[in-house]
């Protein structure tokens, strides 16, 4: 037997929320949902695990801080230390509210650009990629949940229970 | 789901679908531009072209055939320069700090308002490029090692700070932008039947699926990334200020000049984003999405940050005084008094007097005064860069380097065309890009939304 997926369309997210409740309750596996813009609470109903790009923005961020630290530290006290202005610089330790600034920006920048680059990649949405979301209107004002056979075995049964809900469409499809 | 109160105005007016909002929207740029914006683009190009003939004629000549002198050699280009940073701050503040105070009304605005930071900031960082003289030499602002033909740059100085901050913030809200634009690139890839402009969609929205965990990512970037950006725009603001703050001109010397400069530009993008978001909502139909009610709370950000600025400029001639220093005192008098007073007296009137007015109900919510005052404002601004800058240097130490700045026809050029090159940049956004962020309208339609409310309100009775 073919692999079958099947497009529940729904016009609201909150209609759609209540759906997936039920199907998640009814013990069928929800694959993806897509949707025109985020569905607060959706999550936890589907199974989605919280992101940890906080961490990797935290982790980007530390290490700017270390690299600016060493840098400014090998540029202006290690490598070639000068008196400018009348004010030398013999150690980071003295030098660091001068220092402050740039360390600061520094952290920002590694911490936003390694944060916005692992999200792309995570995302996979790179420039050329193509769009793989099932049905364009899900851009639009429509909120297309997917279910496929590989993970719910009775899929025809699983097809009743969403005629129960009110769905705008049902859609299926072999693979 | 968040509620919110009945009676609280709502954001989007009308009885508007999701499917509206993405027609209202995307429909300017689909359609053929109407003649008005081939006029103003061809105008606003005219303008650009005249300003960078005149940065090609600077480069070529030297900094010499602008007014600046020995003893001001300060004046228009970093008047301008510190004059355009301050406007990017609004788009910032709207985009980054709006969204972590969980402001609704921020979602109609900040794709414009980050567009308008984003070119100011590129008007801005033109001028030290090409007030260096030698712009081939501009990479030595880098910490390139010794063999490059310089030392290693001195990271003491606040202008090395200032090269951080700015490209810093040049990037980050340029980051900012765009991953917000993805998801609506997306949705007018899925609309466009034209295969050329599909393609070319499809290619600016990375693939985007808009699937869950696509959007919890999202969320969680977007709301890292206006944390991020929140110190990054104060810490821009404080950084420039830190250019003058540092130095040992009377007139530069306070240490008030980092939450002043800040405000001041706060002050000073909001008036900005109301000269272009006035103009934008009438010819481009928004006037369901940009309603009176964001114009006014605008406006009362404008008298927030003006009274801020006006207590500043108290405080600082109150210290003048006050500090017993007689060079500070003579500052001063001198910028009230003096030769100068004329832009020290526009720079009060303009900023201290005149936003006071918004605290009539009547003049706040209407939308031609806004648009009179928000020039006003601007102009105000200017002069305050212009009157700390030159009034602190024509007055030197010693009184026989005393003189006058006499900008040529290259400064006013100058200044003139990069206003060009911001509106031919901002015009080309307009034309092309989604002005409203379409996920985030969406996503308060049911909470802010005037046809949800008054159901909701029916309901209770």
């Amino acid at each position: 037997m073919a692999n079958k997926v099947v497009y529940a369309v729904y016009e609201d997210p909150d209609v759609l929320k209540d759906a997936a409740r039920k199907l998640v309750t009814a013990g069928v596996k929800v694959r993806d949902v897509f949707s025109p813009f985020p569905v607060h609470g959706l999550d936890p109903i589907i199974g989605i695990k919280r992101t940890r790009l906080g961490i990797v923005s935290f982790m980007f961020g530390l290490m700017g801080t270390s690299l600016a630290l060493l840098g400014m530290w090998y540029f202006m006290v290690h490598d070639w230390p000068m008196d400018i202005g009348g004010k030398p610089s013999f150690s980071l330790y003295q030098n660091l509210p001068a220092f402050i600034p740039v360390t600061f920006e520094f952290t920002v920048l590694c911490a936003a650009h390694g944060m916005a680059i692992t999200y792309l990649v995570r995302n996979k949405t790179l420039p050329g990629m193509p769009a793989r979301n099932p049905d364009p209107r899900s851009t639009d004002d429509k909120f297309v949940l997917e279910l496929r056979s590989e993970d719910n075995a009775d899929i025809d049964g699983v097809i009743g229970v969403l005629r129960e809900t009110p769905v705008f469409e049902i859609n299926e499809r072999q693979y | 789901m968040h509620s919110e109160s009945a009676i609280r105005t709502p954001l989007i007016l009308g009885h508007k679908t999701y499917h509206d909002i993405t027609h209202d929207i995307v429909a300017p740029i689909e359609n053929k531009a109407p003649r008005g914006w081939y006029v103003l683009v061809t105008i606003a190009a005219l303008i650009a072209a005249y300003g960078v003939g005149c940065i090609l004629y600077l480069i070529s000549k030297g900094v010499g055939v602008w007014g600046l002198n020995k003893t001001v050699d300060w004046a228009w280009d970093i008047t301008n320069f510190v004059w355009w940073v301050g406007i990017g701050h609004a788009g910032t503040l709207i985009s980054a700090v709006l969204l972590l105070f969980r402001q609704r009304w921020r979602m109609a605005i900040n794709r414009s308002a980050e567009a308008m930071t984003i070119f100011a900031v590129i008007m801005a960082a033109t001028f030290p490029g090409i007030h260096m003289g030698r712009i081939w030499m501009a990479y030595w602002v880098l910490p390139l090692p010794n063999q490059f033909g310089s030392l290693w740059v001195n990271f003491n100085s606040p202008l090395l700070w200032d090269v951080f901050a700015i490209s810093t913030y040049f990037s980050v809200s340029l980051v900012f932008w765009y991953i917000g634009l993805i998801p609506d690139f997306a949705t007018i890839r899925d609309r466009l039947t034209k295969p050329v402009q599909k393609r070319i969609y499809g290619i600016l929205s990375f693939g985007w699926t808009g699937n869950a965990k696509a959007w919890t990512r999202f969320e969680e970037v977007s709301l890292v990334l206006a944390g991020l950006a929140t110190p990054l725009v104060f810490s821009v603001h404080s950084v420039v200020s830190f250019d003058f703050a540092t130095s040992v001109i009377p007139g530069w010397h306070t240490t008030i000049f980092p939450p002043y400069f800040v405000s001041g530009a706060v002050f000073s993008g909001f008036a900005m984003v109301q000269t272009l978001a006035l103009v934008m909502r009438k010819v481009m139909h928004l006037e369901s999405y940009i309603t009176v009610k964001h114009i006014e709370y605008m406006n009362i950000v404008i008298i927030v940050t003006g009274s801020i600025v006006g207590v500043a400029y108290i405080t600082e001639l109150f210290i003048s005084w006050y500090s017993g220093v007689e060079y500070e005192s003579y500052a001063f008098i001198n910028r009230a008094t003096g030769p100068y007073w004329w832009a020290y007296w526009s720079m009060m009137t303009c900023n201290v007097i005149s936003p006071q007015v918004f605290w009539i109900k009547k003049l706040r919510t209407n939308l031609t005064f806004t648009f009179f005052m928000s020039l006003v404002v601007n102009t105000g601004m200017w002069f305050e860069r212009f009157v700390i800058i030159v009034t602190s240097l024509h007055r030197d130490y010693l009184p026989s380097s005393w003189t006058m700045f006499h900008p040529t026809w290259v400064d006013v050029g100058t200044f003139i065309g990069t206003l060009g090159i911001f509106f031919t940049l901002y015009l080309l956004f307009a034309r092309f890009f989604p002005v409203v962020a379409l996920n985030e309208l969406k996503s308060i339609l049911k909470v802010s939304g005037e046809s949800y409310k008054q159901e909701a309100q029916h309901h209770h009775h």
